[in-house]
């Protein structure tokens, strides 16, 4: 594997579309859930600790059920890699930071939907051995990191259009994928490469974001 | 140093009542023609003029950084550097381009604050910048009416994160100030503005007094 490796990039259009078939049973549970349309203040929800999933538009889980997933994969990762000793003594501090933010988002987003959050997916962040190193090697565990942070970037700017008209929850996903973008410049940095591709960054569809993501998900 | 152009048209178009009412948030009339600001269907350029002069701001400020160096530069800092001037230029020539005639002029900056041969001053000052700009994208996607105009604006907002991120690293190499809890909170959030604080924290860098008239 070399540092210019993509998952992303490596993504056929047909993969993608095949790939999402399968897993798009796991995801059309969102779908059922919703109903008054509603904009409920977030910070009023996030104050009393008090879901309000179930009132808001389908089309809004449906969109923090994806993001949640995504958060569960990362959460997850970190979580596995901080523990692992993979991480290299001076970079301990930023990873342990990332994976307090991803778990920070994934509690955030349940918090807000409530009994309508998916559950936690399970994972394989060896993708079937494709990465067998991972908490091992850190180039390895780096580009994953990399790999994961942009996706959630990209994740995340493909799905603001469907939460316009939703006040603070769009913000909220503004604010979170920001931070997601702070975090893929500072690994992206790390691995002694520029924080960014090009002066606009570029989203992907939920289809593309799953076709990326299914390897890792057991 | 300052870019000589159209203040006096600014200070022309800047009435008494400067603030317009977009979306249900007050945006100031930040050089935007009264006869757009009468128009509340034309909200999103009025965004889109906010956005349009954060990035007038920034592109100017890094067009100085690269032909003014501060002492000591590295060959990696200038690199940086120089690919976040070209972001900017193409980010406000982007929204020149999207606005068109709606466009507003440009502006007069000020960066006699900036010691630009000081490298504190010159990162300290680009990061004011680009933390601003992710709070301002953040805090105004609400107020985006138009679906392609968000996501051009989430195009724009996590290059700009990515930016921050980077300056704060080579402010404070390998620490956690790239997502420090001076931006992010308890939730794993970044931080969210108003357009009124925006501009009340770019005022300072901005010459014509027609923004901090159009914040009361």
């Amino acid at each position: 594997m070399t540092q210019e490796n993509s998952i992303l990039s490596e993504i056929e259009p047909e993969v993608v579309d095949r790939i999402a078939v399968g897993r798009r049973e796991m995801f059309s549970r969102y779908a059922k859930m919703g109903g008054i349309v509603a904009s409920a203040p977030l910070a009023l929800a996030l104050a009393s600790n008090q879901a309000f999933g179930q009132s808001l538009p389908s089309q809004v889980v449906d969109v923090l059920n994806f993001a949640l997933t995504l958060e569960y994969l990362e959460a997850a990762f970190y979580d596995q890699g901080n523990k692992s000793g993979v991480v290299p003594r001076e970079y301990r501090a930023v990873f342990r930071t990332i994976g307090e933010h991803e778990n920070a988002h994934v509690k955030l987003l349940k918090g807000v939907l409530g009994s309508a959050s998916v559950a936690a997916p399970a994972v394989d962040f060896t993708a079937g051995g494709q990465y067998a190193d991972v908490f091992e090697n850190f180039e390895t565990f780096r580009l994953l990191s990399q790999t994961f942070e942009d996706l959630g970037v990209a994740a995340y700017k493909g799905q603001a259009g469907n939460l316009m008209g939703s006040g603070a929850i769009l913000t909220v996903a503004l604010q979170i994928h920001s931070v997601e973008a702070r975090h893929a410049s500072e690994v992206r940095r790390i691995g002694l490469k520029y924080g960014w591709d090009s002066a606009f960054d570029k989203p992907l569809s939920k289809n593309a974001v799953l076709a990326a993501a299914t390897p890792f998900l057991a | 140093m300052t870019q000589t152009l159209s203040r006096r048209l600014l200070l022309k178009w800047t009435g008494a009542n400067a603030g317009i009412a977009v979306a249900g948030a007050m945006l100031p009339n930040f050089g935007i023609s009264a006869a757009l600001a009468a128009d509340l269907g034309e909200g999103d350029i009025g965004v889109l003029n906010y956005a349009y002069a954060l990035e007038q701001l920034e592109a100017a400020f890094y067009t100085q950084v690269i032909e003014t160096p501060f002492e000591g530069i590295t060959d990696e800092e200038t690199d940086w550097l120089t690919d976040i001037r070209d972001h900017e230029v193409e980010h406000r020539d982007f929204l020149k381009e999207a606005l068109g005639e709606g466009a507003i002029p440009d502006l007069e900056v000020d960066f006699s604050a900036v010691d630009f041969t000081s490298r504190d001053s010159v990162l300290a000052t680009a990061q004011t910048f680009e933390d601003l700009g992710v709070a301002a994208y953040n805090g105004a996607g609400k107020l985006i009416e138009n679906g392609d105009y968000l996501l051009a604006a989430g195009k724009i907002v996590s290059v700009e994160a990515r930016h921050a991120a980077a300056i704060r690293d080579l402010v404070n190499m390998n620490s956690v100030a790239f997502a420090g809890d001076d931006v992010v909170d308890e939730n794993g959030l970044d931080v969210a503005k108003e357009p009124a604080e925006v501009l009340a924290a770019a005022d300072p860098f901005i010459t014509t007094e027609v923004t901090a008239e159009a914040l009361v």
